[in-house]
């Protein structure tokens, strides 16, 4: 916990512009509606009344801990329709829109983990593939997920895939790409010095694969997993904007279309904070294989 | 049969030409060489005079473009298919997330070996590199002498006759490398392997070898053969005496030569 002191000075610093940025863009508002109601603003009203609005253009960072916090455990204990009364989560939790992006997530991460993994090893033993592979994979990161995203679920629905699986399809399309250039370079790390070796045993391709190069790759395999699990729930948010039918992208969008500004920020929290998991849990047992394989750097 | 039994290598006439974007290189020129069993020859020469290649030719990781090369009477292709050598490279080159004892049953695993069998033949050849005790540890809880250790002890797990050695000891220090010397000439003693030694050194090849092949380079090729006269039992001090110098002498006479018709 060396860098402690650090990080808290950094949030401490966020959260210092924040306020003031909160101020500066709410006081518009606040000024014309005491010029409505007739009355002046001193300074202490003024950024008490830009600090405390319902929809304000930017909430402070303690409306957003309360309305995240509201949303979380206040509608789950509380709410009618939250885990205590009705026995399963609230529609209108964050932990329920968290957990249908998540699952997307999961499932797309696991499609994307093995079509990156089954690619690479394509282009690396078919000369064919690695002469066409590396180039479509490329362009189709260069596409806006955006864009396609709405055609993937207008295609998948009308042949009667709709729920879950278009959400995880999009949040393959995005995660399969690190995997596949992580895995190339990490089944190519061997040495030419390593492959002789093999070949003096008169090994085969197959015992290459599974005693040399993918135990070599690993590391490239976890580094390229980190990147790929954030680009899974990126990709399952963008999946949910066109659809809303519930998860964090659904919960963005509503948000934006009421101007419920705290929603729209407690939801952006939930997503950063579901990543940073999703990328330590992945560290984790990055460190623990490694560590077992006697890897570990 | 064409080639007489006893004599396990034997090249005839061997070239190879590598085509390049440059034109072709001759690594290997017209070499004839004949390496009877349990022989240990060096093969010594400055770099870019084939003595890797020849080497590699040996272990049928390159092939000659021209003459005829046996090894066991039989093509280096077969030779390698009937498991008759075992090869240390200039690196220890053990895969770091096996142990020691994993990196030595790898040629074992691929060859098919059953677990019962794989266990002693890794308890036995560490033995004979005096690793014994090492074999649960990973390589980078060893020092490079230890892990070149290790990797001949792989090369020789699976019992072949030839064990061919490119520059092992390159990378270590003078003193650790004294020691690999006199512990790989137990070794021999112990096994009567026969063994090709690649070196750029000449104490250790004159120290080490019964026949010591000079070679020079542009093209690759033998410009001497040298039959050692030292007896077989060789203590480190032997390097002192008129016999050891007078070779060495040889040996650097050749280099010289070699590099100035080249």
């Amino acid at each position: 916990m060396r860098n402690l002191g650090p990080v808290l000075t950094v949030v401490a610093v966020i959260l210092v512009i924040w306020y003031v940025a909160a101020v500066g863009l709410n006081a518009a508002w606040a000024r014309d509606q005491a010029a409505r109601a007739g009355t002046e603003l001193g300074f202490s009203e003024l950024v008490g009344q830009t600090l405390s609005q319902s929809r304000p253009k930017l909430p402070a960072p303690h409306q957003v801990a309360a309305e995240i916090w509201q949303s979380t455990w206040v509608e789950e204990t509380q709410g009618r329709r939250g885990l205590i009364k009705s026995g399963s989560l609230s529609q209108r939790s964050l932990v329920y829109h968290a957990w249908l992006t998540l699952s997307a997530t999961m499932v797309g991460f696991a499609i994307g983990t093995g079509a990156g993994v089954l690619l690479a090893v394509g282009i690396v033993y078919n000369r064919a593939m690695d002469k066409s592979v590396m180039p479509w994979a490329i362009a189709s990161q260069t596409i806006p997920i955006l864009a396609i995203a709405p055609m993937i679920i207008v295609v998948l629905n009308s042949i009667g895939i709709s729920g879950l699986l278009p959400k995880a399809i999009i949040s393959a399309y995005l995660s399969f790409f690190p995997v596949v250039v992580g895995m190339v370079k990490g089944l190519r790390s061997p040495d030419a010095m390593q492959l002789d070796l093999l070949r003096t045993y008169s090994a085969g391709p197959a015992q290459a694969f599974w005693k040399l190069r993918l135990p070599a790759s690993m590391p490239y395999f976890f580094a390229s997993l980190k990147v790929g699990v954030a680009a899974s729930l990126v990709g399952a948010i963008v999946g949910e904007l066109p659809v809303q039918q519930g998860g964090l992208g659904a919960r963005l969008l509503a948000g934006s279309y009421y101007g419920q500004t705290a929603q729209i920020w407690a939801a952006l929290f939930a997503a950063a904070a579901l990543a940073a998991v999703l990328v330590g849990i992945v560290g984790a047992v990055q460190k623990r294989t490694l560590t077992r394989m006697g890897m570990a750097r | 049969m064409a080639a007489p039994v006893q004599n396990i290598i034997s090249a005839r006439n061997v070239d190879l030409t590598f085509q390049t974007a440059d034109g072709p290189i001759h690594a290997l020129k017209g070499v004839d060489l004949a390496i009877g069993k349990g022989e240990f020859v060096s093969f010594i020469g400055p770099s870019g005079c084939g003595k890797t290649t020849f080497l590699r030719c040996i272990a049928a990781l390159e092939t000659p473009t021209g003459g005829t090369l046996t090894v066991n009477g039989m093509s280096p292709d077969e030779a390698r298919r009937a498991r008759a050598y075992g090869y240390v490279f200039q690196a220890a080159g053990l895969y770091p997330w096996r142990t020691i004892g994993g990196n030595i049953r790898l040629p074992l695993e691929i060859m098919g070996y059953d677990k019962a069998e794989q266990a002693d033949r890794v308890a036995r050849v560490l033995e004979l590199v005096d690793l014994a005790g090492f074999e649960k540890k990973y390589p980078w809880q060893l020092s490079g002498g230890m892990q070149q250790r290790a990797s001949i002890a792989r090369a020789l797990a699976f019992d072949a006759d030839i064990l061919l050695m490119d520059e092992p000891f390159g990378a270590l220090d003078e003193i650790v490398r004294d020691h690999l010397n006199e512990q790989l000439l137990a070794l021999w003693a112990r096994t009567e392997k026969t063994i090709g030694f690649v070196t750029h050194s000449i104490p250790e090849a004159v120290y080490l070898s019964t026949k010591i092949v000079v070679m020079s380079p542009r093209p690759g090729r033998i410009t001497d053969i040298i039959e050692s006269p030292l007896p077989k039992e060789r203590p480190l001090d032997i390097r002192d005496t008129p016999e050891f110098i007078a070779v060495a002498h040889r040996v650097r006479e050749g280099l010289r030569a070699g590099h100035q018709d080249a």
